[in-house]
């Protein structure tokens, strides 16, 4: 590299706003890090004495934050659950195109069912674990997951349905995706635990989770379907042709040629719905169910540890942020992938 | 068996809202024919090659593929028996050169993986493109990507050929690799009907040339007849355009 390099000469204002500005950042960051580690308690069981972060707080509630209130005995099941989920995930994007397209059905609809079954017990014959004592990051995890299993082929429905020429198929998903899109998604949860129970017959009882499940599908995939429109839109007419000269069916050229195209083109939006459905799973805090932030709340309350609601919340918004960065990097990898 | 028809259009209507793209055409294609459709831009020759596999749905006529009426229910059928070639290729751009060829006979005519690809390679090496399987279509010229697209609509065996202006969208330097190709496959004795101003291509591999203006077949002769005596003023005009580009 024999490039060369000019120097550009700073004038005196920049030199001076260059210093200032550093003197702000060192102002910030060297107080943060020095209460952050420097003197932080690691070690220990009880309330600490040092005058830095107490993380000792974190280490003894990280159980109840990552699953909530699930039996110590029991957590084998959702750490197996969130492996799976994870393994299921990472191979879809290791095989061939066609081979994945053949396996997502199952894993839509295989991994959900599964998931609830195993965490809840009874359909394997283990001990019941009520959805009530779900919690924490893996409830998040759950919700997201399963929510986003649902609305992805119900988004992609109503997507088609969008753009059908049958005037009644039309206008009901047009009715349905405004409808969901109006709402904002804690009006959804309220909706599901506190308002469905009186419209439902009484004696009907079903899970409140469940409810939740259901609203955050119907919620989500109306925000897909138009993700999924305007990538469906973006496909030249030239490739259905295509397909449909070579005597492809309807269903062929949609899933073989025009939707992986379609989804190419719009994975830094759906990587944002993901994002954003994960991040708002905490609102299901309204409806008395514990996410991880809702833990960190929960656990904030404890008589015995009053005073370190920083480190709890500090904590939670680092794991939101971790996840949702990994995300985002994952779906920059995915665009190069397909460029 | 050598007047078998493989295609014949009677009575063909289609227009778009007001505009009559097809007025009356009537056109018979014998098996093994090789027709050249040309005329001037907005003729309905594009529109006419379009009818034949029911890309465009026409408006009253009957179009019979090997006896058979174009119906929506044999439809796939009778597309998945018929090659179409277009102008901008329309190869999938999210599947490799050889995956390309291996959809439609996988999906459609369920043929194992493992004999598709054969067939798929063996194509490709018919139009020359062998070392380029594993590429994507962005990779390739355009030249390249139209012989795939002939390659891609070869493999599914196809007793027509329609060809839809398929040198119009390339590099001057480029068309002749696709017409040797198209002249090679008119040799090997397939029925093709070429939507084309390639004159050259006519004179040397056509049967039969139809000349279009106006959403009408105006003059249907021998190429040798059509280029040297035009019979009206509108083909005699449309010649010396196409000539003096050339």
């Amino acid at each position: 590299m024999s490039a060369v390099k000019v120097k550009r000469i700073a004038s005196g204002w920049e030199k001076v706003l260059n210093v200032v500005l550093l003197i702000g950042i060192a102002a910030l960051v060297i107080p943060f890090v020095k209460w952050a580690i420097i003197d932080a308690q690691f070690a220990g069981t009880e309330r600490c004495t040092n005058s830095g972060a107490c993380w000792v707080f974190i280490k003894l509630r990280l159980q109840s934050f990552m699953f909530g209130f699930y039996e110590t005995a029991e957590l084998w099941r959702p750490i197996l659950v969130l492996l799976l989920w994870a393994v299921s995930i990472v191979s879809l994007f290791k095989v061939s195109y066609g081979r994945a397209l053949r396996v997502l059905p199952f894993i839509l609809l295989g991994m959900p069912l599964f998931s609830w079954g195993l965490l809840d017990g009874r359909w394997f014959g283990l001990s019941h674990v009520e959805t009530t004592r779900w919690g924490g990051l893996m409830l998040s995890l759950m919700i997201t997951l399963m929510g986003l299993s649902f609305a992805f082929p119900i988004g992609l429905l109503l997507a088609l349905g969008r753009m059908s020429k049958l005037p009644l198929i039309k206008a009901g998903s047009i009715a349905f995706i405004e409808l969901w899109r109006g709402v904002p998604l804690i009006t959804v949860l309220f909706m599901s635990s506190v308002m469905l129970p009186l419209i439902l017959p009484p004696g009907s009882e079903v899970d409140k989770l469940f409810r939740v499940l259901v609203g955050v599908a119907l919620f989500t995939s109306a925000y897909l379907a138009e993700v999924i429109r305007a990538g469906l839109r973006g496909v030249p007419s030239g490739q259905a042709e295509a397909a449909m000269a070579l005597g492809l069916s309807g269903p062929q050229r949609l899933f073989l040629v025009v939707l992986p195209q379609a989804l190419r083109s719009v994975i830094p939006s759906l990587v944002n719905s993901f994002i954003s459905l994960f991040k708002d799973t905490s609102l299901v805090i309204i409806v008395g169910m514990f996410d991880l932030l809702g833990m960190v709340q929960q656990a904030n309350t404890d008589s015995y540890w009053l005073g370190y609601a920083t480190e709890g919340y500090l904590f939670a918004g680092l794991v939101f942020w971790v996840i949702c960065f990994a995300l985002s990097r994952f779906s920059l990898k995915l665009e190069k992938a397909h460029a | 068996m050598q007047n078998e028809l493989a295609i014949s259009m009677t009575h063909i209507e289609k227009s778009y809202g007001d505009f009559k793209a097809l007025k009356d055409v009537n056109l018979q294609v014998e098996k093994g024919t090789k027709l050249v459709v040309c005329g001037p831009s907005g003729s309905g020759k594009s529109t006419l090659i379009r009818c034949i596999n029911g890309l465009e749905l026409i408006d009253s006529g009957t179009i019979k593929v090997w006896d058979e009426e174009l119906q929506a229910k044999k439809m796939q059928k009778i597309r998945s028996e018929m090659g179409m070639v277009f102008q901008s290729f329309n190869l999938f751009p999210h599947l490799t050169v050889l995956e390309n060829l291996t959809l439609a006979p996988i999906w459609v005519a369920k043929v194992p993986e493992k004999e598709a690809k054969t067939r798929a390679e063996a194509m490709l090496e018919r139009v020359r493109l062998q070392d380029h399987a594993t590429k994507f279509p962005a990779q390739l010229s355009g030249g390249q990507q139209q012989r795939v697209a002939i390659a891609r609509a070869l493999c599914m065996n196809p007793k027509i050929m329609l060809f839809d202006e398929p040198t119009s969208a390339l590099d001057p330097e480029m068309i002749k690799e696709v017409l040797d190709v198209m002249i090679e496959l008119a040799e090997s004795g397939m029925t093709m009907v070429c939507v084309t101003h390639e004159m050259g291509f006519a004179r040397q591999a056509a049967d039969r040339v139809v000349f279009m203006d106006g959403g009408e077949i105006i003059e249907e002769a021998t190429p040798d007849a059509f280029f040297s005596q035009p019979k009206t003023d509108r083909a005699k005009l449309f010649l010396s355009q196409i000539l003096h580009q050339a």
